[in-house]
Parts: structure tokens; sequence; C-alpha cells
């Protein structure tokens, strides 16, 4: 048996961001199609932009529109991708500096080994076929296909809000023949409103362990006992038990076994549902101090109506049936009146 | 400026803990240690500072459940950084510099294999344009490595040489989890892992944890003949986007050297997580020839997250209690292909007469 319990755990979150005008610009080409850089103050082109420049601290301002074809200035082989990459097979991220941008991004390049990427390779980007604002809108960087090397510099863009008046984000792209069709239709239908925030997915996979001392609490529910573990300093008995005692910071031994009885020493009443609430309010949640314990467990009250709970009520755990049990505090069901007298107040006071 | 030293160490380092992400009961015989070192309890400890992860343990307030360790009950001076044990440091010399106390005891711990460390640390990076795509830390230490071939400032057979220095350094350091040098000829003719890397390369997925002793002037002289005075103290911060940056340089770590007296440096710390990162900080540094590196195995040989900068102050400062140097300088980085940089120098003379 190992020493700890363990189980898999899965941490998600959807990050909303506001972008802000200048990622908002960028994010904002990306899904019109347009590659959107911007100039510093030192002459740099830097896609995506910087949101303010490194020397003058000034809000960035000069927008420059780039091609969607560039170099691999340096590049690193992917053997085993991880989640949330943009390919689940071998690939390589690459910097990419794209033609008339003077520093390079990052993003992945899309080749079966790495015999078939090198430094200085030519690479254009691979729409994704649909396009959000958003930066994997760029799906990847591919080798480029039968195009002449060194396509020239930047090109300046007017100011923002004035590129669908005079053209300027069409015209290169026609001269150079770069964007197909139905990209250049995407971006003039989509070119109503800006970006202003992105959504980002967040999901991170653990396996989480238990304390040596948690793992001992759980086993014990597991076999319908409540276990609790002492401080040998200050003698206090904790439940569920803890490394370390926080009152000394001595580690806890000597396992302790408690009873099902306790006293309520504070309790609400729950009557706003929520997402994933598993029963209909309202209900009493409340520390139940259990006889010989220094500190209280949360836990549900029931068999009694939620307006008649009451601080030193007497409460016992009601357990599922064993067929049910598990690793878990959920063992024990809920926890109901004894109808014995309540506590005195003094034997609680001190653990409120 | 108050004379402050370091004047206690310990650490743990495995390559995965069987235990809670909270790591209390990795912390408590640490802790133990470091008041068998100085001969204190936790009440002459006038303020505790912490490093650690959410991301990396996987759950909200991480470093609560830890302060369990210590004993905060009656309250106690502490706070915490989500960053290295180097930086938790950093603000309590600071702490001992205003006056309000004259002892600290920083500590920081991290279980790395709870989740897959290379992808979460994708997490320090700009959300917008390079967080959703993932890049693992690996693939971005790869891209800095082939920037350095490419421009002729190394090779492949150079960073062997890091390795393999490094693997036998760390034979004779008992917290190493990865120690045992062959041949360089050996090295490299293992198979490529993330071209331009090789295993050996990366620093090993490591859980840890580790603290630190602060003291000030007779303070620190009660705990040590030697104690190892902190001359020296600078951290600067580089660009997070990587294209705005010359990978092959640290402009960050040269800014913080600039501001150091490291002449008769006789040990460096450099905590470089990949072989090719000593060879950048070697350079940034603008270290002598004869200045030993990483004489413990450095990072290579064990990173525990959160830990690895500061283990490289106490690693320093351990060599200076002995005697064994006088001077050393203790390096932690953090955030993607060295963007961030901390340099600490330790020196056996406070440079005061008659202090
Ligand atoms: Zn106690």
């Amino acid at each position: 048996m190992s020493r700890t319990l363990s189980a898999p755990v899965t941490v998600a979150f959807d990050y909303t961001r506001s972008t802000g005008p200048v990622l908002g610009r960028f994010l904002t080409g990306l899904r019109d199609g347009v590659l959107v850089g911007a100039r510093t103050s030192q002459g740099e082109v830097v896609v995506p932009p910087l949101e303010y420049d490194p020397v003058t601290h000034e809000q960035t301002a000069d927008f420059v529109e780039v091609e969607p074809v560039g170099t691999v200035t340096s590049w690193s082989w992917v053997p085993e991708p991880v989640a949330g990459q943009p390919f689940d097979r071998p690939f390589a991220f690459a910097l990419v500096t794209l033609d008339g941008a003077t520093r390079p991004m990052l993003h992945a390049v899309d080749v079966a080994s790495p015999a078939e990427i090198r430094t200085g390779m030519r690479v254009q980007v691979r729409w994704a076929e649909e396009r959000v604002g958003h930066i994997t809108d760029i799906a990847c960087f591919e080798p480029e296909a039968g195009r002449d090397e060194g396509a020239d510099g930047a090109t300046e863009l007017s100011r923002p809000g004035e590129a669908d008046a005079d053209g300027g984000f069409e015209a290169p792209f026609e001269a150079r023949g770069l964007a197909p069709q139905d990209e250049r239709s995407a971006r003039t239908s989509t070119t109503e409103g800006d970006v202003t925030g992105v959504v980002t997915p967040v999901s991170l996979d653990y396996v989480y362990a238990a304390s040596p001392e948690e793992s001992t609490f759980y086993r014990g529910l597991d076999e319908g006992r409540i276990l609790a573990q002492r401080c040998p300093t200050c003698d206090k008995v904790y439940v569920p038990p803890r490394s370390a005692c926080p009152t000394d910071g001595t580690p806890t031994e000597g396992e302790v076994e408690l009873s099902g009885l306790g006293t309520i020493t504070t309790f609400c009443i729950v009557n706003v549902p929520f997402l994933g609430q598993k029963i209909a309010p309202p209900y009493v949640s409340a520390y139940v101090l259990l006889d010989g314990a220094d500190i209280a467990l949360l836990h549900l009250i029931l068999g009694v109506p939620a307006d008649e709970v009451r601080m030193g009520m007497r409460v016992e755990a009601v357990w599922k049936p064993r067929e049910e049990w598990a690793y878990s505090l959920e063992n024990i069901d809920h926890f109901a009146p004894t109808g014995d007298p309540d506590a005195d107040y003094d034997t609680y006071q001190r653990h409120l | 400026m108050r004379d402050v030293a370091v004047v206690g160490f310990a650490q743990r380092q495995m390559p995965d803990f069987d235990g809670s992400p909270t790591c209390v009961e990795m912390l408590v015989p640490i802790l133990a240690e470091c008041y068998e070192q100085t001969g204190w309890t936790r009440r002459d400890v006038g303020f505790w500072c912490s490093g650690s992860s959410d991301y990396l343990a996987g759950r909200s307030f991480s470093f609560v459940q830890a302060v369990d360790a210590i004993g905060v009950t009656p309250p106690i001076n502490e706070s915490h950084v989500e960053m290295d044990l180097a930086w938790a440091m950093y603000e309590a010399w600071i702490k001992i510099q205003t006056g309000e106390v004259n002892t600290a005891l920083v500590y920081a711990f991290g279980k790395s294999s709870a989740g897959v460390l290379r992808r979460t640390l994708a997490l320090q990076l700009d959300p917008y344009t390079m967080t959703p795509l993932w890049p693992d830390t690996v693939s971005l230490a790869g891209l800095q490595a082939r920037a350095g071939i490419d421009a002729g400032l190394w090779d492949e057979r150079a960073m062997a040489e890091v390795a393999h220095r490094s693997l036998t350094d760390a034979e004779k350091n008992d917290h190493a989890i990865r120690k045992g040098g062959s041949s360089v000829a050996d090295l490299l003719a293992r198979p490529m892992y993330a071209d331009p890397l090789r295993k050996h390369d990366c620093a090993p997925v490591t859980d840890g944890a580790a603290a630190l002793v602060l003291a000030a002037g007779d303070r620190a002289r009660d705990v040590r003949d030697r104690p190892a005075w902190i001359t020296g103290l600078s951290h600067f911060v580089d660009s997070p986007g990587l294209g705005t940056r010359d990978l092959t340089r640290a402009p960050s770590a040269a800014n913080a050297a600039a501001r150091l007296d490291l002449d008769g440096v006789e040990v460096a710390e450099l905590h470089a997580p990949f072989s090719h990162q000593e060879l950048v900080l070697r350079r940034e540094l603008g270290l002598a020839d004869d200045v030993r590196i990483n004489p413990s195995g450095g990072a290579l040989a064990g990173n525990p997250m959160f830990s690895g900068g500061g283990i490289r102050i106490g690693e320093t400062a351990q060599r200076i209690w002995s005697g064994e140097i006088g001077k050393g300088v203790g390096h932690a980085t953090s955030g993607a292909a060295l963007q961030q940089n901390l340099l600490c120098v330790l020196d056996a003379d406070n440079g005061r007469v008659g202090a």
C-alpha cells in the first residue's frame, strides 16, 4: 500500500481577457487574415505588436502590415507534444521573422521530422479554417510553396479606422497576390467590429495526493471510522489530521478515533441556489465539533427544519449504506439531531 | 545599509514526493534543521517569507496550508511570493533593511511531479499571444540553444561539457537526484530529445523544498563564526516576448552583474536549468576563467521548482561557512529562457573595518 491516497484532478477555467487597442488591432487583423505589427521608436517592426514602446514608453500607434510569409530564425523539435499545443503529433516550434518585420514571432511549424526544417527556411502562414481573433487563427506555419525568396519590407498602414476607406489593407496583398480570394472576402465581411477580448481555455491535469495524515483519515472513513491525530506539544486533536500543528509547527501523531457525536458550534442556512448545488435550498451547513476534537468539521445538517437548528445542538453522524462507502467524507451522509439537551456554551466557546 | 548574512540553509530534492502539494511534512524537518543550525526556536524568527506556485500545486492559496509547518499561533510576521526562494529571500532582506526585524526564515516548496511541469510553466508567458499555443519550457529553451549554436556562440560539445562537469560534481552532493558523469563523448552519442537538446541538457523534473535563514549584524555573528554576508543583491527582468530579446543574451543578468562587485568571486552557483544557459550566464556575468561554476552540480543535477534558485545561494553560503571560499555569488532565474535573473554576492568579509 502506498503511503498516500491520490486521484486525478483537472483544474480548468476559461480566462476572459480584454485586449486593449494594440493587441485588439493585432487580433482583429488575424480574424481578417491580415498580420499587423507595429514599429517601435528604434525602427524595429514587432509582430505581435508591443503595447508600449520599450524605449519611450509611449503607447504603440505606428501599425504596420506585414506578409504572411517569413523566415525561420530558430526552431526546436517537439518530440512529445503536450495537451493544447497546435499539434498532437511531433512538430517544431519556431521563431519566424515575417517579411516586413524585424523581430520574430513564436508559432508552430508543421513538418514531419527535424530533417525537414532548418534555420533560414522560408515558411508561410496556414490560416485556421475558422478565424475568431485569436493567436490560434494562425493554425501554424508550413514550408513555403513555390515562392520567390526575399519579399520586401513593411507596408505602412493608414491610421486606425481609415484602412477600409483608402483600401490600405487590400493593396499590398493584391500587389503580391498573397491573399486567396476567400480570405479577402472574409476580411471585408468582418471588418465592422474590432476584437476587444479573447477567451483562452486553460485546463491542467494533476495527480493530486493527500498528505499521509489525510490519507489515514480517508482510509478510516472507508472503514466507517473517524480518525483524528493529536499534537504531542499542545495536545490539540485535529480532524481531519494535519501534517503539522498550526499552533506550534509540531508534526501530529498518535491516532485518535472519534465517535460520530458532536455539537453544532455555528451554522448557516443556505437559501441561494448556485451552480453544482446538490441539495435544494434551504438547507443547513454547519460546523460540527466532534466530541474530543479541537477543530470542527463542516457538514450538512438534516432531520430538522432549518429554522430550528441552533448553536449547541447535539448531533450525530448518519452514515450512508456501507456499499456506497469510498475514501470520502461523503460516507457520512449528514449529521442529524440526537434529541439530547443542548451542550453548555462553555464546552465549545473556545472552538468558535 | 545593515549588514545581513545567510546563516542557515536546508534542502530536499527528489524525483517525486509521495505527499500533498502543500509539502508540509517535507517542510517540518527542513525547518527543524534551520533551528538546529542556528540554535533558535521559531520565536527567534522576526519575519517569515515563502515562495511557491499555485499553478504547480493545482490549488489556490497553496501557501496557506504550508504555514502549518511554522506554527502561526499567536500570529506571526509572514509574507509570500509566487516566485522562487531567492525572491522570498530578497523580500526578507528588505524587511531586515527597514530595521523592523533582525532575523528571517524564508522557505519555498513545489511538487513539480503533480502535473506536467513543462506544460504548466506555459502559464508564465504572455497570455494573449503565447500561452494559448502552450509552448513548453523545453521547446523555449531549445529555441534559445539553437540561436546560440547558429550564431557560433556555443555548440553541442560545449553544452555536453557543461552537463558532464555538472553530473560529475553532483557525485559529491547528497541532495542531487541526477549524478554521475561518463564522458563528453558518451553524452554526445546519446540521441537528440528536443532537437537541439538532449535529455541531459535539461534539468530533471524535481520535487523539493529549501529554506534559508538570514540575520543582521551581531545576531549573525552569534550563529556563525564565518557568516555569509550579503554584500550585493540585484535583480532585473527582460521582456516576456521572446521575439524582442536576443535569446543568446540575458541583458537582465548583465544588468544585475553590472551593479555588483564580482571581483574575487571564487564560486558561482548559477541557476541554469538548461546546459547552454550556463554559457549565457557565464558571459553576462563576465566571470573569470578560474571561477568554479556550480560545484554542487547545479540545476542539471536537480531543480526543485521555486527553490532551485535559492538553493544556489544556500550552496554558496555553505562554502563560506566552512572556510572553503571567501567570496561567491548565487544566481536564480525565473520565467522562460532566463527572462528574470537575481544575483546575490556572499562574502566572508562584510567589507567594514571593525564592524
Ligand atoms: Zn500543537
